[in-house]
């Protein structure tokens, strides 16, 4: 199939004429590009309720496995946020029933072989790779870390004290308050999709707990494996079968999807951080589901306003004014809740004023200034003619296809994209923004010193304080001794 | 499993996967096609046809490197005005506009002459730097925006669109559709034809605040601080960046400068990596970049860092909590122990099998994090070896260090393990693998090892050297580098704060 295509890709260059240098961009004329086909993942699905998506790559003798499992952080219990992520690294590094955890890094490591997790708030992540030779017994020690984890004390102490550190150093950057603050005002302190891990909600889980986890999380039934990489599809699948085949199904628990809530309370919070010669302003609020119908339309709408280096927030804020380098926005979606609809950047303190305005300008002008046709066949064409880089690997097909199996999306979601774009027309578009980008329901974030600014942040509207003081942390602990 | 074997099973794979490999890499050569063109810019052509697009990666010899005082920063500077476009791109009228930016050069020029006489007019300060305004505003009339470089890339389907700068070299990709070769080479020639320093000055505040989001962080500040202090000679201890002075002060007619020096063509490597044939692409290539004219190349950088004949050590007092940075100085890259260095690095910091994991962050649980650098700041003339740290909650960087010291030691007392080396030497070999399935990070690699070793090939023969490494290698160079009056240390400890009562 290459091969074929290669040959005649020659031979469409070949019959070109030599033609002279061009003098300007609108000059070139292209061949047209090779058709493609987007690689295909087979889909199995076992008795126990295990998707399995496998996709063959011959190019080099490697194999990755990704495994998503409904066992997100969303499902985080108030008292105990962090379970699911302190859980799902100890999954790996406490080892499993027949091999403990140093044993398991020293067998994956000296292959050069992988197996990792990291837990998102839809699904914990479970990856491996390794190369081609090692794949059967790399599955295998896939499936015990999946199906008989050890959690291992020791190792859930070392986790825990990562973690811990970690919320001890959750204010040494600037962006990553501005981002954390800000989805807490915009989701609520109730939802787990605004919460941040705490020195008591750390404390507070135990090994229990992440066992308890384990058994009501892990079945084959929440479970899809994909597998990209140099092997037989037959023949993976009979590993496939003889490692999760006897996996049992899970009891049926309907665990409550986690909430947020729908309005905001708009207006202007400051976060006071020192050391930092710049403030962070980030404002909006709510965005929207991926199954959205004005999701294409949205698609556009946030080339034009701040995905793209060609949009009117780059452009205005960065290249004219020189407020800026980081400087962007969206009305953003996820698979199973409402995104976040931000526009965000990071400027010297004294132009803290000058940048606020200037943002909040881009965000009233879609409505002012509606996005023109020029505009939209711009982001339309470059939507349309970078899609090929979305599909061009096997690795990157079968992600796509992990998280609309993970979802239920259809299958065909990533190659409706396409046409869902090039029906996107200007009128969808200037309505999407003014549905989604709504200036006056912003909340307005800032985080930086209070001194210097250009213009007191009172002056865009009543100021709530936000504070982000940490309490005292816990004592450090002590080495483990007996290793 | 026991230890042993576990080995065992390492070396088996060594010897296994070695004739895979090799075959790969001849297949690699039938793919790989290298043409230098008559002005003396190198291009290499991979074909890797899985998909119809291809990656590119242009690495011009000059870094922060070549800077000298007064226009540090500059050559970071001049990566981000080669966005703007020339006379062909991005401009509604080319003789109009090129009058025009030679005004608000001048207009700048004698802003800054009367800024700094010795007796300054604050009246006449003022009324320049009007005129320079209004000179600005001017030339903006003749900016397309919808002509300048990355607005064109982005309407044609590219992603990736980008450059870095870093005191080696600075390098320029980005990936298309593979129909549009000719848009690549129009543009990347035009580039490097005749660059157009438009909104130069607008675009100086931009880089501006990009110093200023480094100094937002606790480990960009020590980085700073580490490499100011570990060199006092050598360029390799200024920040790419520049300073903030030098960012406010440096003109266009220096960006000018700089660019005649230093991106002679002789001074270009491109490498392309995709869904390309060297059969139609050449002449494209000779047509295009061919215009380009031949100029001399830049003269080698003079300073040589002198041995370090004291102990250095840095304090850095922050809100932030501590961090922890050392480092020693080494031979440039190209020096024969550079795959020791590796090996040192792979042993000591990398994954959880590694010496200051097992030691520091599982056993001890005094840090969270450890890792190790070969190469700070750059890997072209001598540089660093760095090991940093972050400590757990309520422990100080000294504790840490204690630890990182007699790990130190145990690898110039006592030698690695086999298993140790083994595991290197395996990890060596997949990383190339997998460095091998992404068309970018194949023509960054491949354009680096052209540029600094003069031939694309050292990326792969590096393996053999990774092959030769031994224990006592290891001995000897941990024996030779880290000794007293060759640390740099570098500290950011948390300064003490008045006790507020918290909310949460």
């Amino acid at each position: 199939m290459s091969r074929f295509r290669s040959f005649l890709a020659l031979a469409l260059l070949a019959a070109l004429p030599v033609a002279a240098q061009v003098d300007r961009v609108q000059d070139l004329r292209y061949p047209p590009l090779a058709p493609f086909d987007i690689p295909q993942a087979q889909r199995i699905e076992l008795d126990n309720g295990l998707v399995v998506l496998l996709l063959e790559d011959h190019e080099l003798p490697m194999v990755e496995a990704t495994v998503l499992v409904r066992a997100g952080s969303g499902y985080d219990p108030a008292d105990k946020i962090g379970l699911a992520e302190l859980a799902g690294r100890v999954l790996r590094t406490g080892g499993t029933e027949t091999m403990n955890g140093d044993q398991l890094d020293d067998w994956l490591e000296s292959r050069a072989a992988a197996i990792e997790v990291g837990v998102q708030d839809d699904a914990a992540r479970v990856t491996m790779n390794s190369l081609k030779k090692d794949f059967p017994d790399a599955l295998r020690l896939l499936a015990d870390v999946l199906r008989r984890p050890a959690f291992d004390p020791g190792k859930l102490e070392v986790e825990r004290n990562r973690a811990i550190t970690n919320v001890a150093r959750q204010n040494d950057e600037l962006l990553g308050i501005l981002f954390r603050e800000f989805r807490e005002i915009v989701y609520g302190p109730d939802s787990p999709y605004g919460w941040s891990q705490t020195y008591e909600t750390l404390r507070a889980i135990s090994r229990e707990d992440a066992l308890a986890w384990h058994r009501q999380m892990f079945h084959p039934d929440r479970t899809i494996l994909g597998l990209v990489g140099d092997f037989s599809s037959a023949e993976a699948t009979r590993w496939v079968r003889e490692a999760f085949g006897d996996w049992a199904r899970g009891p049926e628990t309907k665990l409550a999807a986690p909430a947020w809530r729908e309005r905001l309370t708009p207006g202007i919070y400051y976060a006071e951080k020192d050391d930092v010669p710049q403030s962070g302003i980030i404002m909006g609020h709510l965005g929207v589901r991926r199954d959205h119908p004005d999701y294409y339309a949205l698609e556009v709408m946030n080339q034009v306003l701040g995905t793209s280096t060609s949009s009117r927030l780059f452009n205005n804020v960065r290249t004219k004014k020189g407020l800026a380098y980081a400087v962007g926005g969206q009305v953003g979606s996820a698979w199973d809740h409402p995104g976040t609809a931000m526009i965000f950047t990071s400027t010297k303190v004294e132009t803290t004023g000058a940048a606020l305005e200037a943002l909040l300008e881009e965000a009233r002008n879609l409505k002012a200034a509606p996005p023109t046709e020029a505009e939209i066949d711009v982001a339309k064409r470059g939507l349309l003619d970078s899609f090929i880089f979305r599909v061009d690997s096997p690795r990157r097909v079968l992600g796509q296809q992990l998280q609309t199996e993970l979802h239920g999306y259809p299958r065909d979601w990533l190659s409706r994209y396409r046409a869902g774009i090039e029906a996107v027309n200007p009128a969808q578009v200037r309505d999407a923004a003014a549905r989604h980008l709504r200036s006056d329901e912003f909340a307005i974030l800032v985080v930086g010193p209070n001194q210097g600014q250009d213009k007191p942040l009172a002056t865009f509207g009543k100021v709530t304080t936000v504070d982000i003081t940490l309490p005292q942390p816990p004592a450090p602990p002590g080495p483990k001794s007996g290793r | 499993m026991s230890r042993h074997a576990v080995a065992r099973a390492a070396l088996a794979l060594f010897a296994l996967a070695l004739p895979a490999l090799s075959q790969d890499l001849k297949s690699f050569e039938e793919r790989t096609t290298v043409h230098k063109l008559a002005n003396g810019w190198t291009f290499i052509l991979v074909e890797r046809t899985n998909a119809p697009i291809f990656s590119f990666c242009t690495l011009a010899d000059v870094g922060s490197s070549q800077e000298v005082p007064g226009i540090t920063g500059l050559a970071h500077m001049f990566e981000h005005m080669a966005f703007k476009g020339g006379p062909k791109i991005g401009t509604r009228d080319w003789p109009a506009e090129e009058k025009a930016l030679a005004a608000v050069e001048a207009a700048y020029a004698a802003w800054q002459t009367e800024r700094f006489s010795p007796k300054p007019d604050p009246k006449k300060v003022e009324q320049l730097l009007a005129e320079f305004r209004a000179r600005q505003q001017e030339a903006s009339k003749y900016v397309d925006d919808d002509g300048i470089l990355d607005n064109i890339l982005e309407r044609e389907g590219a992603t990736g669109i980008n450059a870095t700068t870093n005191s080696d070299d600075t390098r320029y990709f980005y990936s298309l559709p593979s129909n549009k070769l000719e848009l690549f080479a129009f543009l990347e020639s035009e580039r490097f034809l005749h660059p157009v320093f438009r909104e130069f000055y607008q675009e100086r505040d931009v880089v501006q605040e990009e110093r200023r989001m480094g100094e937002n962080s606790p480990f960009g500040r020590l980085l700073d601080q580490f490499q100011s202090a570990a060199f006092e000679a050598h360029p390799y201890k200024q920040p790419v960046v520049g300073y903030m002075s030098d960012l406010q002060s440096f003109t266009a007619t220096d960006a000018r400068k700089f660019f005649d020096t230093w991106y002679a063509p002789s001074n270009l490597t491109t490498v392309i990596v995709g869904d390309i044939r060297p059969r139609s692409v050449i002449p494209i290539l000779e047509k295009y970049f061919g215009r380009i004219p031949a100029r001399p190349g830049p003269q080698p950088l003079r300073t040589v860092e002198p041995p370090q004949d004291a102990e250095k050590i840095v304090v850095l007092e922050h809100s932030a909590q501590p961090i922890y940075l050392e480092g020693y100085h080494k031979p440039a890259n190209n020096n024969p122990d550079q795959p020791v260095y590796d090996a040192i690095d792979d042993i000591f910091s990398r994954g959880r099998t590694s010496r200051l994991y097992r030691t520091l962050v599982r056993d001890k649980k005094l840090a969270i994090q450890a890792g190790s650098f070969s190469g700070y700041p750059g890997n072209k003339y001598p540089n660093l070896w760095a090991i940093f740290a972050m400590p757990s909650v309520g422990v100080t960087n000294e504790q840490v260090q204690e630890v990182i010291h007699s790990e130190i030691a145990r690898l110039q007392n006592e030698d690695v393990t086999d298993e140790e080396l083994a595991k290197f030497k395996t990890r060596a070999k997949a990383d190339l693998l997998r460095a091998m399935r992404d068309n970018q990070q194949l023509a960054d690699q491949l354009a680096e090892h052209q540029s600094r070793y003069g031939d694309w090939r050292e990326l792969f023969r590096y393996l053999d050297r990774i092959d030769k490494v031994t224990k006592a290698d290891i001995r000897r160079v941990a024996g030779e580098t880290f000794v007293k009056n060759n640390r740099t240390v570098a500290m950011s400890n948390t300064k003490p704060t008045p006790a507020k009562e918290s909310t949460r």
